[in-house]
């Protein structure tokens, strides 16, 4: 049906990115939200390369300079912290480890979620009992406190901060496809892969998983606004990564002390996190209509309209 | 009904004790109390008969064994940090967070329910894309940053409103509306997309033919049809409130249970966390047994 559509509108076929920027641009909001998310990546990407020494740079002189002055130079143009190194240049390093942390326990709770769900929707009754009790007892759990627990247990590095939020997601994932799973299974196609003596991995890897594969990057998407808050919370309340490690969440809670003083310390950490969770927003929306194949032409037709 | 109230029952038991065993030996190894509740220069033999008194030099799985046995008596034991028992101690703090989270959950309930109700009658319009924009802002703003510049604005300059504490009624109302704003976001979402389908539906036109007035239209016949998604939603959006809302509670001071269970985490309280655990579980338990019972009266085909 869309290749139909697409077909029509389209005289000639543009390669699958090319089909999928005009979809974006069909999108206004979610084209800028993209490019914010990828300029967030770039930051993440190569900010510390060029900019860790100035962010790491003390200057006494500078202490919480405030916002919208260039006489420093332009690294200060969002003011300084308690201890005089420009805010702009520490958002921009702190990117990384932000980033970082979210995107780590995101592929982690995807891959094992998504695993035990295959395998929890596809073989029998008792495998699928013990997976969601396992699920249930995750759930029935407040996350933020098992990630306390856990933390205070075991050093709160990158590392581990990234397993306790992978571990409180994984149910999300695991729940989404093992009812997918059960649905596609009953299918014609999969039926006749069975038939034809496919194997059970052939079936869930070649036949099942592509089919429920664009659900799992949409709720994934949102899923890491949701992990990226988490985390910031963890570090607000002192717990996740520990100074002189940043993240966007550790700038917030240190500026929280020079509230009354200095506001702008705490401010723009935090509207850099609420944009980018609101930009992950915008485009998880977009995606589910972009890689449903049964709702993507209304990207398309709206796409040429807008050409 | 109630072979399924007894099912789920049978399985949240599980589930919860599944849980105890983990919390209760995770936590312990967070450390040893006799560390944190003695001063720095306690001499050995004192640390060893506070470890003694208080049952902490047993083996684990003995320990294990005493606390299920005092359970199963209904004793939660003490609060080592309060000496005082660590059911009481959760109860009061509990007390809290329950009118925290039944305030906030009404509120949002009524407004997320009148908004999204609008803006999917008028869908398109201004209204319908400021509600959009009001609930994506909602859904993704990280709390404690609102929460601190919400003190700064209504408490530091303009003065209106107290920065942390409870005791009038001012003190709650910056922690309910933070608190409202997460779950107003995602219920309006769920209620304008569940209101677009009911519109759509044969009935609702039926009724429109007959000359049933927009408000009645809207709030009778529409409305009770396409509230059974959005219960599941106000479902776990209030469960997480009872979890306590351990940020806005820290941020506030407010002595609800999120702010107990993070303190006695750090405290190594072992069994107020077991307690406080136990205790949002059943809460969590009957609210869910609630929900269904909202499903049965809303929808007819259910109560079988």
């Amino acid at each position: 049906m869309s290749e139909h559509v697409a077909a029509t509108v389209r005289p000639h076929r543009k390669t699958v990115f090319g089909r999928f920027i005009s979809m974006l641009w069909a999108d206004k909001f979610a084209f800028f939200a993209t490019t914010f998310l990828l300029l967030v990546v770039l930051c993440a990407l190569i900010g510390p390369s060029l900019l860790e020494d100035v962010a790491g740079k003390q200057n006494l002189r500078a202490r919480n300079a405030p916002p919208f002055v260039l006489d420093r130079g332009w690294v200060y143009f969002l003011g300084g912290d308690a201890l005089g190194r420009p805010l702009f240049a520490r958002i921009v390093v702190a990117a990384q480890n932000t980033m970082m942390v979210a995107a780590g326990a995101v592929a982690l709770s995807i891959t094992i979620g998504a695993t035990l769900g295959l395998i929890a929707g596809y073989l029998g009754r008792w495998p699928s009992e013990i997976i969601m009790r396992f699920a249930d007892v995750i759930m029935s759990f407040p996350s933020l406190l098992l990630a306390v627990i856990v933390l205070y247990i075991l050093e709160p590095s990158v590392g581990n901060l990234i397993i306790v939020l992978a571990i409180t997601r994984i149910p999300i994932y695991l729940r989404t496809t093992r009812a997918e799973v059960l649905e596609v299974r009953e299918r014609m196609f999969v039926q006749a892969a069975q038939v034809m003596g496919a194997s059970s991995g052939r079936i869930i890897f070649r036949h099942i998983l592509p089919m429920i594969f664009p659900t799992l990057v949409t709720i994934a998407t949102l899923d890491f606004a949701f992990v990226m808050l988490a985390e910031s919370a963890l570090s607000f309340l002192g717990i996740g990564i520990q100074p002189p490690e940043i993240t966007w969440g550790l700038m917030v809670s240190q500026g929280r002390q020079y509230l009354t003083s200095a506001w702008w310390l705490a401010f723009w950490p935090g509207l850099i996190i609420i944009l980018t969770t609101m930009s992950l927003n915008l485009l998880s929306s977009w995606m589910r209509t972009a890689l449903d194949p049964t709702q993507r032409w209304r990207l398309e037709i709206g796409g040429k309209s807008n050409d | 009904m109630k072979n399924r109230i007894g099912q789920r029952a049978i399985s949240s038991l599980i589930s919860l004790f599944g849980l105890v065993i983990l919390v209760f030996f995770l936590s312990r190894l967070t450390g040893d109390p006799s560390a944190l509740f003695l001063p720095v220069d306690a001499s050995e033999s004192m640390r060893e008969n506070f470890r003694e008194l208080h049952g902490l030099n047993d083996p684990l799985l003995v320990q294990f064994g005493h606390y299920v046995g005092d359970l199963l008596r209904g004793d939660f034991g003490d609060s080592l940090r309060r000496a005082r028992p660590a059911l009481d101690v959760v109860l009061e703090a509990f007390v809290w967070t329950l009118q925290l989270a039944a305030i906030t959950m009404t509120l949002v309930t009524i407004a997320a329910i009148v908004v999204g109700s609008i803006a999917a009658f008028k869908v398109g319009s201004l209204f319908d894309r400021a509600a959009s924009l009001l609930s994506l802002i909602g859904a993704s703003a990280p709390d404690f940053w609102i929460a601190i510049v919400a003190i700064v604005v209504f408490s530091l300059q303009l003065g209106w409103l107290p920065t942390s504490g409870t005791g009038t009624v001012w003190h709650w109302v910056l922690p309910i509306t933070i608190l409202f704003l997460r779950p107003f976001g995602l219920i309006l979402q769920v209620v304008r997309g569940s209101m677009l389908t009911a519109l759509g539906s044969a009935y609702v036109k039926t009724a429109r033919a007959k000359g049933v007035k927009n408000n009645r239209l809207i709030f009778v016949h529409t409305l009770r049809n396409a509230m059974l998604p959005v219960i599941t939603v106000i479902g776990d959006q209030a469960a997480a409130l009872l979890n306590g809302a351990v940020i806005v509670e820290t941020i506030f001071g407010f002595p609800g249970v999120g702010k107990l269970m993070i303190d006695a985490i750090l405290q190594r309280d072992f069994n107020v966390i077991l307690a406080a655990i136990m205790v949002t579980a059943l809460a969590i338990f009957i609210m869910n047994l609630l929900i269904d019972l909202a499903y049965a009266i809303l929808d007819p085909r259910i109560r079988t």
